[in-house]
């Protein structure tokens, strides 16, 4: 591996990525799958380093799951699209910043079709007008979340209070990147590093003092696909593409996962649970599983946040072995205590993959 | 009277053959290339399909034939205007050239393999293209080809019919030097299985079957008819590559020791602002437009300018130098005022 070949192709493909004043939209599915992430997000980038994010609660889903899904047409996804602009208009925002790669995805194809084809923002104006009576203005820059923690990946390192380094051996950590699809496959130039090389993960693990590992399904899909998990008979294609994916990883014995995708995590995560009863095989040491983790996640504990806090315990697979190796200081026993200490009871443990 | 200056701008095997050939006809020529050598791609390459001529036999032999030529190395046009009957040219070395015509045989330029991101030239340990083969036949040391390979894969058309690289035309030559080039690995590297990955073979030329059938029935060369997606590196190096096998219908997953990449042929870059020096029309594909594409392929659409080889277009070497011919033949007509 040419390190300096891919620093070649980095450079081309930069992002412009504002410092500040965000209007930030969340997630359909991410606040069910992963509750502490986006929390985290809005924790670290207003509270912790003092950007302006702002939110409102009229936001509504993009519509991209629907319109990936096939349930809607693109113009109906294009009217809801609208409405949220029409929101970030109304609330004096010109910076968009998305939770949901899908959303990212979605808002950066509607804003090119609309670039090549005029007439249909036209089109999508008129019946935004019509449907409720809002105006838009189109987005001066737009971000998913992942770029924007890569662009502030230096002042959290500087705040943080853990490495990933390996506590007893000083080693870095060996670090997997799951970039989602609909990040820079379709649009290369709007992702941080472009489609084939994206460095908006890896420049975080490096950052923070891990090593990444290119691995030959890197580029694989993580097995969600949309129709590939949503149809149910095909859901052995989807298990089949994730175990793919951690047959090519396993000889580099990775430490964690960290991924910029709803979707990517959740699968990475469950299915390893799948494989293992269904192959009686784990692709972590003695018997555990390889940690995923959303890159808020990962940078809440680069920062110290408890790790119970950031709902690392909502995880199929255990993060134990991770936290250890950082050196990260943590409660077994309030694993499973939620809010107010509130008991959120033990789930039943796998058969095969060690869990706590 | 004195001879009629021709300035030939290009000192590969177009213009040497065209300086050679305005000689024979009472012209004096003038070369002005732009590298240090004469030759162009053929004196860095090794062996011409279909003869498997070594390429610096070729390359000696013209040599021989332009002996006495004034020839200008490491220069290029820096500005020519046109007179009343003839060119005014300054050169970047200071020297002025009045010349009656102009030839200009400025030919092509590699595809830059690095731009086809998914096959990872320039990032993983064990990805060349054809000229680095051709240099390392040639003798040149090169870590990236290692010593007992089991397996050699080659890519057809990278850069070449392919709308996305913005580089639509077919480089013609690729199919067969990948089929040359798979030959002479398995002769150098008799244990190693050798692949080429291809959309349509385009063997057109004089013996140019007969050489693919001998590839397969003698050399036992793989071919598979589908594009690679993409190229990783496994954990020993090696180039892990995925395709579509589109006869057999099912995808395919290759563990290589060498992957060698067919560059396409494009158009010079600074054919451009030549042509633009004289007024002379670039085609939709950045290569000089021929008055026509059958009857007058040689000749610009302004007077005294004419073109050879792979300015033009992607061409052959025997193309090349057919052509190179016929445009001395043009120019001395032109001169005479023959039409």
């Amino acid at each position: 591996m040419i390190y300096q070949g891919k620093q070649k192709i980095w450079s081309d493909y930069q992002k412009e990525i504002p410092d500040d004043h965000w209007f930030y939209v969340r997630s359909c599915i991410r606040q069910s799958f992963f509750p502490a992430s986006e929390a985290h997000f809005v924790k670290i980038v207003r509270d912790l380093l003092g950007r302006d994010l702002y939110e409102t609660p009229h936001h509504t889903t993009c519509g991209g799951i629907a319109y990936h899904s096939d349930t809607i047409p693109q113009e109906t996804a294009m009217t809801i699209v609208a409405r949220q602009f029409a929101l970030m208009k109304e609330a004096g925002y010109k910076n968009l910043v998305t939770s949901c790669i899908t959303s990212f995805g979605n808002y950066t194809e509607i804003l090119e079709t609309w670039r090549e084809f005029p007439e249909l923002e036209t089109r999508i104006r008129e019946l935004l007008w019509k449907a409720c009576r809002r105006e838009f203005d189109k987005p001066e820059y737009v971000a998913h979340a992942s770029d924007l923690v890569y662009k502030l990946r230096g002042e959290i390192a500087e705040k943080a209070k853990y490495r990933l380094v390996n506590h007893a051996t000083g080693e870095p950590l060996r670090i997997v990147e799951h970039i989602g699809c609909h990040y820079s496959k379709m649009f290369p130039h709007k992702g941080v590093g472009g489609a084939e090389y994206p460095c908006v993960l890896s420049g975080m693990a490096e950052s923070w003092g891990g090593t990444v590992i290119d691995y030959p399904e890197r580029r694989h899909c993580c097995g969600f696909g949309f129709r590939q998990y949503l149809v149910k008979a095909n859901r052995g294609y989807s298990v089949s593409n994730t175990h793919k994916k951690f047959e090519s990883m396993e000889p580099y014995n990775p430490d964690v996962i960290i991924t910029n995708c709803p979707g990517c995590p959740y699968f990475l995560d469950r299915w390893q649970y799948v494989i293992s009863e269904q192959t009686g095989k784990t692709y972590g040491r003695d018997g555990f599983g390889i940690p995923v983790l959303t890159y808020e996640e990962l940078a809440g504990l680069v920062l110290g946040y408890d790790p119970w806090d950031l709902g690392l315990q909502i995880h199929q697979v255990a993060v134990e072995p991770l936290l250890d190796k950082m050196g990260i200081e943590y409660d077994p026993s309030a694993k499973y205590l939620g809010l107010n200490k509130e008991d959120i009871l033990k789930p039943g443990l796998p058969s095969v993959m060690k869990c706590f | 009277m004195a001879k009629s200056i021709v300035l030939v701008i290009g000192g590969g095997i177009a213009g040497m053959e065209a300086a050679k050939q305005l000689l024979r006809l009472g012209i004096e020529p003038v070369i002005v290339e732009k590298s240090d050598h004469l030759g162009g791609h053929v004196a860095q390459w090794h062996k011409l399909f279909p003869d498997m001529m070594p390429a610096s036999d070729l390359v000696e032999k013209m040599a021989a034939g332009i002996d006495g030529v004034t020839v200008y190395l490491n220069t290029q046009v820096a500005n020519m205007n046109r007179l009343k009957d003839g060119f005014s040219v300054v050169l970047s070395n200071g020297v002025a050239v009045p010349c009656s015509a102009v030839l200009i045989a400025a030919g092509f330029r590699l595809f830059d393999a690095s731009k086809k991101e998914e096959y990872g030239y320039g990032i993983y340990d064990h990805v060349i293209t054809n000229s680095d083969l051709e240099s390392w036949f040639n003798g040149a040391q090169d870590s990236r080809i290692p010593d007992n390979p089991a397996n050699v894969a080659f890519v057809h058309c990278v850069g070449s019919r392919d709308l996305k690289a913005g580089n639509p035309q077919c480089s013609k030559v690729c199919c067969m030097t990948a089929i040359k080039q798979a030959i002479e690995m398995k002769e150098k590297f008799p244990g190693a299985e050798i692949w080429c990955f291809y959309m349509d073979l385009r063997l057109f030329g004089k013996k140019y079957e007969d050489f693919y059938i001998n590839a397969q029935q003698e050399y036992g060369v793989h071919f598979v008819r589908g594009r690679v997606s993409e190229v990783g590196e496994d954990i020993n190096g090696k180039v892990i590559l995925k395709a579509e096998d589109t006869l057999a219908g099912r995808q395919v997953k290759l563990r290589a020791d060498l992957l060698v990449l067919m560059s396409g042929m494009l158009c010079n870059e600074d054919t451009r602002p030549l042509a633009s020096m004289v007024r002379a029309d670039v085609d939709s594909d950045g290569f000089l437009r021929s008055r026509d594409n059958i009857y007058r392929i040689c000749e610009s659409n302004k007077p005294g300018i004419f073109f050879a080889g792979a300015c033009t277009g992607t061409k052959t070497v025997p193309e090349t130098l057919a052509e190179a011919r016929a445009a001395s033949l043009d120019i001395y007509n032109y001169l005479r005022g023959n039409d």
